[in-house]
């Protein structure tokens, strides 16, 4: 995969592998035990710009192809993927806006990010999940405001983001077609974060539920027009599948470099594990998966980069990366033996991070029925 | 104030090898690094820029490889990178290094500080920054782990293994300074996009109209390595420090006597 990468994007993989290698690896093993969420090792993160590094330079990003800016975050999820999400989820929040938004805006939600802050995206409701159309959450007309009221689940930095874009519906008789995208900045009164979710795997991020008790938002605080919000959140989810696959990437290959650094060490029957065949075609079965995955990702992301329609390769490379992590984490766990359920090694780590990528962003699930509508059109 | 900081681009290992017969590092395949003690010269250099104002220049002597090491430093706060290379400079030794630097640092203007890291990590001789000082005919700072500027006094803590002094300055003088002064920042993606498309200026031995070429390269180096090893681990010594010089004392005989140095009878 080297081999696709020019000079100057190796560069910054490197930059931002040796940063987090001897910034955040040391801390991740208590931060997975705690559940705490790491902002202090976030802020080195906020001055060298991860969280921004595909926004174009007008709006203060470093204005990175999508392409590079995948290989980076697969040495951040190499790390750790929870780490990773909590700056994914940012700007992905904020593309959704450069999406949607006019300049004022673009501009309004850029300068809150830009300098350094977590944003969210409140979709998902305790009675809505893959069906967007039972969604609860209202947005009422008010003079030139909007009255909101939602209660979002599982908002990734829900409980320290400074600003949400949250959707809610402006015509429950319209279904998807009555939902609307607003920025609600953090500060305005009426929002209630809920308790920390105890999570099975990336414990790094921070998941929260998210109230919206009569929030009052100014008018052009509505991104597009009313009625389009559903819109704004499949072209968001197309961009952020693509994201999720890179992480579901760096989870395999960190697994892969455990299993591959146990095969050479562990002696049984007087050899290491790694000689015998029967480890062999597990090894190269995660290769093969782990690289075809990771194939399928920049391809999305170059068809991202020449403004193509990823509607199908969004689905195509989330359900393939997150079937693929779960089994290659599986199979290093396999490879471990009885360490490999050890919370003293690290591939049972890796192997909880992985379950959530078949689900969240759409389940895989949802992805097969996307992929299905595609190829039936 | 105008900083300019000396950077050396080094082999990136702990296990530098050594070519038995010539005496000299083996740099084939070794990856390159900018000095760590050099990027702690500039992190202080880029942090009195953030509260006094002023520029950072980056120079480094070497072949056009170093430009690499140069472009780390402006992605990490300089404002300005110079290559100081010249086949007449190869085979140097410090003392025709520090001479080509001083050299340089003139043609580039005043400087109100000069920084250098304490030594290089492959070299280990801690001789070139005194020497530029020497050749600039300016005062030194050596071995710094903290610096404070008012005006036009400079103030600084010089570490030794005794603890620290505090040393007061007139600018312009020449620091080195040690690992402990700072932790050297990451480059911000977007600065080291930018350092990467930056054009490094080359400064030639035909730039430097008034230098001696009888000082310079392998014919201007007095220095000749004869051997070159580790020396032994100094052990660190025994503090004794009790209630009172009495105590203190008894102390001191005791262990004389423990390592059988001292006999109780006599």
């Amino acid at each position: 995969m080297g081999n696709i990468l020019t000079a100057e994007q190796k560069e910054l993989v490197e930059m931002v592998r040796n940063f987090a290698i001897k910034e955040v690896k040391p801390h991740v093993k208590e931060l997975d035990e705690s559940g705490e969420f790491p902002m202090e090792l976030l802020k080195p993160a906020f001055e060298m710009g991860l969280h921004c590094l595909e926004i174009p330079e007008e709006y203060g990003g470093a204005g990175l192809d999508y392409q590079t800016t995948a290989a980076v975050f697969e040495e951040l999820a190499k790390v750790d993927a929870g780490y990773a999400i909590s700056l994914v989820t940012t700007f992905v929040a904020l593309r959704s806006v450069i999406m949607a938004g006019n300049e004022a805006q673009k501009k309004l939600f850029a300068d809150m990010i830009i300098p350094g802050a977590f944003a969210s995206f409140c979709l998902t409701e305790p009675n809505s999940g893959s069906d967007a159309s039972s969604m609860r959450a209202s947005a009422v007309k008010d003079g030139d405001e909007y009255i909101i009221n939602a209660t979002k689940c599982f908002v990734t930095n829900g409980g320290v983001a400074d600003v949400f874009v949250v959707f809610a519906s402006t015509d429950k008789s319209k279904g998807v077609k009555g939902i609307s995208a607003f920025i609600v900045e953090r500060s305005r009164p009426g929002i209630v974060v809920g308790k920390h979710e105890n999570k099975m795997g990336l414990r790094l991020s921070n998941t929260t539920d998210v109230a919206f008790v009569d929030v009052r938002v100014p008018a052009d605080h509505l991104l597009g027009k009313e009625g389009t919000g559903f819109t704004t959140a499949m072209n968001t989810l197309n961009v952020s599948r693509a994201f999720v696959g890179t992480l579901a990437v760096g989870i395999c290959q960190a697994a892969i470099d455990e299993a591959v650094k146990y095969a050479i060490e562990r002696i049984q029957f007087k050899k290491p594990i790694g000689q015998f065949q029967a480890v062999q075609m597990i090894l190269a079965d995660m290769e093969i998966q782990t690289e075809a995955a990771r194939q399928l990702v920049h391809h999305a992301m170059i068809l991202m980069d020449d403004n193509k329609p990823v509607v199908k390769e969004g689905s195509i490379t989330k359900a393939f990366c997150g079937d693929t992590v779960v089994k290659v984490t599986t199979d290093a766990v396999q490879i471990f033996g009885g360490y490999g359920v050890s919370k003293e090694y690290p591939v049972e780590k890796l192997m909880r991070d992985s379950k959530v990528f078949q689900i969240f962003e759409g389940t895989n699930q949802i992805q097969r029925i996307v992929i299905a509508k595609e190829m039936l059109k | 104030m105008d900083i300019l900081v000396c950077v050396k681009q080094v082999p990136d290992t702990a296990e530098i090898k050594i070519d038995p017969v010539t005496n000299t590092l083996i740099r084939a395949g070794v990856p390159s690094i900018v000095n760590p003690f050099d990027k702690n010269a500039l992190e202080a250099a880029v942090q009195l820029k953030e509260a006094h104002g002023g520029s950072v220049t980056v120079i480094s002597m070497g072949p056009d490889q170093a430009k690499a090491a140069l472009k780390e430093c402006l992605s990490v706060g300089a404002d300005k990178a110079v290559l100081i290379s010249d086949r007449l400079f190869g085979g140097s030794d410090t003392l025709a290094t520090s001479y080509i630097l001083a050299t340089a640092i003139k043609k580039l203007g005043k400087f109100d500080l000069v920084l250098c890291g304490k030594q290089a990590i492959d070299g280990d001789t801690g001789q070139v920054g005194p020497e530029i000082a020497e050749h600039l005919g300016i005062a030194q700072l050596t071995f710094i782990a903290k610096i404070e500027v008012s005006g036009e006094k400079i103030t600084v803590q010089r570490e030794h293994d005794e603890g620290y002094e505090v040393i007061e300055a007139k600018l312009p003088v020449v620091c080195t300074v040690i690992k402990s002064i700072n932790e050297p920042r990451y480059a911000n993606i977007k600065s080291k996009m930018a350092a990467n498309k930056a054009v490094i200026e080359v400064i030639t031995a035909a730039d430097l109209p008034e230098i001696d070429l009888t000082k310079i390269g392998l014919k201007g180096s007095p220095t000749k390595v004869k051997k070159t090893f580790t020396p032994p681990r100094k052990e660190s010594g025994i503090r004794i420090q009790e209630g009172t010089g009495r105590e203190s004392a008894l102390k001191f005989i005791e262990k004389l006597v423990v390592a059988k140095l001292l006999n109780r009878g006599c």
